[in-house]
């Protein structure tokens, strides 16, 4: 597990960077930090130079530093990235927002009120950043959270080895200081809707309610006792504290043998988790191979150094369970690589005759999660495609005026700096249009 | 929000509690739940709201202990808050006029099925209602069922109060008597709704029930609540959580309510030496 740099190793670290004149790296972010003006702060030993570059651009980033694939993005473009070790720019970022997580985060300046409001709905990545721009803007702000916690995904779904939830508290906290109101407990779709919130008094609503509906394969015996989604899993774990039952109420199936299926991010926590829940024996099954699997390179590496084992090239087919209807054995298919498919990626293909079972009694299914409907179905004229995602333009205007939407709700690409990268680009839309 | 207004014990292990949540009561119609948390370190447990009162901002849940968080729950008051409050969720049941209706309530299960015999009876149709617990003082909402209903009939397992024996006793009479029925709402233990729907079933009497899973969230989020219904695997919170109740799968429903009884007997034990 990565503990972080302390101030000279972050400084060793920033030396390294060579400045180049036209940066990739920069151009591999996706919301364009000028990533060598805040190493070159590091470098200085100026760090509070370092995060306000970096809040420049990213509101949250304590959250990305530890969250983003940068193996895919800035490091993948480092000039050093050919020679083997690019600049660690996620543990530089890591690294300048806990210093100033630890001495204090400064609340920016404010723009006056402009008297206009806005519903933010969702507390996860795109919603705190949505938010907290919009505050600073001078509009008045109120954050609509289904659960009981703000925070989404970084708080129900990244585990506290990953993200610890002070990170995410300090982040929310920063919004709320920053005027947002922000209001748990409330299901837009349910308790409101979206007309509601017009009625009410708002002006524009930007939606950000993320990827809540987990995926199952629909394989014979899904529904045995002892299988989870892993948002249900790591729900459990995460928001509920269900590791520290009995003090807690919330219960969870304790595994000696678990598998996780799918080679995400969640899996690879939910893989950490059920070690941590005292499993003996962790395995991953994922369908690819390796390279294609979809985890940051990181969290691959500490499941593996955890204990996790990772049986690639393989695919469940059924579930049997005993009498009681608890999970006992899951029957998997050996799997080749075929030619690449529409992904780009080698399809796998199973090989006939390899079935073999394994015995388990623990598996969480995280082969991914599609849009809550809740707010499609019941807002008139809000446009959504055949994935159930909001369709929206480039600065996330959705096909209804008034509405905007960022994040797993409007795309596909998954990641905590996508989520809010369009969350900004959202925020500044709707800025404009109230400003008008 | 969230302040209890008023409890009042229904019979031993059952409490109503009208609690103050304007938005909720706005929004909700017959069929409905809340998720709720009694304490900080609570779990998140659904409960159907049996009446709400738009006007003075409160809605009305019933709790039968089972439980720790029940039991936590039964033993707030007037003027208590809980912790957290969400809803309504679910979809709101089908309401039209069908002709004659059989509403049957098992238990706890009455309570939750006389907002819909209420609302089917406004909606103008005939209502008979079949209502059974274990014993007399397990019965509940006897008054209130027996106000809207054209025919009543009680049933107890104990034949302390009514027919001695069980619901589907009644209703089998009723579809041997070939009275008119155009639909059946069964609402109650897993077992109880299985035994109606078999009974249903050979006559093609369209049944639906109410079904009560283990959920976290009710938004469709965890897919704890699932369900099979046809064959299909369903979010109850979501999708339900009122089902045709000949396409539902009752054993595997019960198989999955019982998934943390272990657990549940460790936490009931800390509660009870907690107390002591």
């Amino acid at each position: 597990m990565a503990l972080g740099y302390n101030e000279e190793e972050a400084m060793a670290e920033a030396r390294r960077c060579l400045k180049c004149p036209s940066p990739t790296c920069t151009k591999g972010c996706p919301v364009q930090i000028e990533i060598p003006a805040f190493i070159e702060c590091i470098k200085k030993g100026d760090f509070d130079g370092a995060i306000a570059k970096l809040k420049e651009k990213n509101n949250l980033p304590g959250i990305t530093g530890r969250v983003c694939p940068q193996e895919l993005q800035c490091e993948n473009e480092c000039i050093f990235k050919k020679r083997g070790a690019p600049i660690a720019i996620g543990a530089l970022e890591r690294f300048a927002a806990d210093y100033e997580l630890k001495k204090g985060v400064k609340i920016p300046e404010k723009a006056k009120s402009t008297g206009k409001r806005v519903a933010v709905v969702g507390s996860g990545p795109a919603g705190l950043t949505a938010a907290g721009d919009l505050a600073r803007l001078g509009h008045d702000v109120t954050v609509f959270e289904a659960l009981h916690l703000p925070g989404g995904v970084l708080v129900y779904g990244i585990p506290e080895f990953r993200l610890p939830k002070s990170i995410v508290k300090a982040e929310v906290e920063y919004v709320s200081r920053l005027g947002a109101e922000i209001r748990t407990n409330t299901i837009i779709g349910r308790t409101l809707t979206v007309d509601d919130l017009f009625e009410t008094g708002y002006d524009a609503v930007f939606i950000g309610t993320g990827a809540g509906s987990p995926w199952f394969m629909r394989i014979p015996g899904e529904n045995l006792n002892g299988i989870y989604s892993a948002n249900e899993y790591l729900t459990r774990c995460n928001l509920m504290k269900a590791y520290s039952f009995p003090e807690y109420d919330t219960p969870i199936h304790r595994g000696k043998r678990a598998v996780v299926v799918g080679g995400g991010n969640a899996a690879m926590d939910a893989a950490r988790t059920a070690l941590r829940l005292g499993g003996d024996e962790v395995h991953i099954i994922y369908r690819r191979s390796r390279d294609e699997m979809p985890a940051r390179l990181e969290e691959v590496r500490n499941a593996e150094e955890e204990g996790v084992q990772l049986d690639l090239l393989t695919n469940p087919t059924r579930y049997l369970g005993n009498k009681d209807g608890w999970v006992e054995r899951v029957e998997c298919l050996s799997m080749g690589l075929g030619p690449p498919d529409e992904s780009g990626r080698r399809r796998p293909v199973p090989m006939k005759g390899s079935e073999f079972l394994t015995p388990i009694d623990v598996a969480v299914v995280a082969i991914g999660q599609g849009p809550n409907p809740l707010i499609a179905q019941t807002t008139e004229g809000l446009k959504v495609g055949d994935d159930e995602r909001i369709i929206v333009d480039e600065f996330g205007k959705a096909s209804r005026d008034g509405i905007w939407a960022a994040g797993d709700i409007a795309s596909n690409e998954g990641t905590v700096i996508h989520a809010m990268g369009n969350a900004k680009k959202s925020a500044l839309a709707i800025h404009e249009y109230l400003m008008k | 929000m969230n302040e209890i207004i008023e409890t009042k014990e229904l019979s031993s292990s059952v409490k109503m509690f009208r609690v103050k949540a304007p938005e909720i009561a706005k929004k909700y119609k017959a069929g409905q739940f809340v998720i709720l948390r009694v304490n900080e370190k609570g779990e998140r447990i659904p409960l159907t709201v049996a009446d709400a009162d738009a006007k003075n901002g409160t809605i009305t849940i019933i709790s039968q202990e089972v439980g720790k968080t029940t039991a936590m729950l039964g033993q707030l008051n007037a003027g208590d808050r809980l912790q957290d409050l969400v809803g309504p969720l679910g979809k709101p049941s089908e309401i039209e006029r069908f002709g004659q209706v059989i509403v049957i309530g098992g238990g706890v299960g009455t309570a939750v099925a006389y907002p819909e015999a209420r609302a089917l009876k406004n909606a103008g149709n005939k209502l008979i209602s079949i209502i059974g617990a274990r014993n007399k003082d397990l019965l509940v909402f006897e008054d209130e069922v027996r106000a809207i209903s054209d025919e009543l009939h009680i049933t107890t397992d104990d034949g302390s109060k009514g027919h001695h024996g069980f619901v589907t006793d009644v209703l089998k009479e009723l579809i041997e008597k070939r009275v008119t029925i155009d639909r059946v709402i069964a609402i109650g233990p897993a077992i109880m709704m299985k035994a109606v729907a078999n009974l249903t079933r050979p006559h093609r009497i369209k049944t639906v029930v109410n079904l009560n899973p283990i959920m976290i969230d009710g938004t469709g989020m965890c897919g704890a609540c699932r369900v099979s219904v046809g064959g299909q695997t369903k979010f109850a919170c979501v999708d339900g959580p009122s089902f045709d109740g000949h396409e539902v799968d009752y054993d595997l429903l019960m198989t999955r309510l019982r998934m943390y009884m272990e657990q549940e007997k460790v936490a009931m034990k800390q509660l009870t030496k907690a107390d002591h």
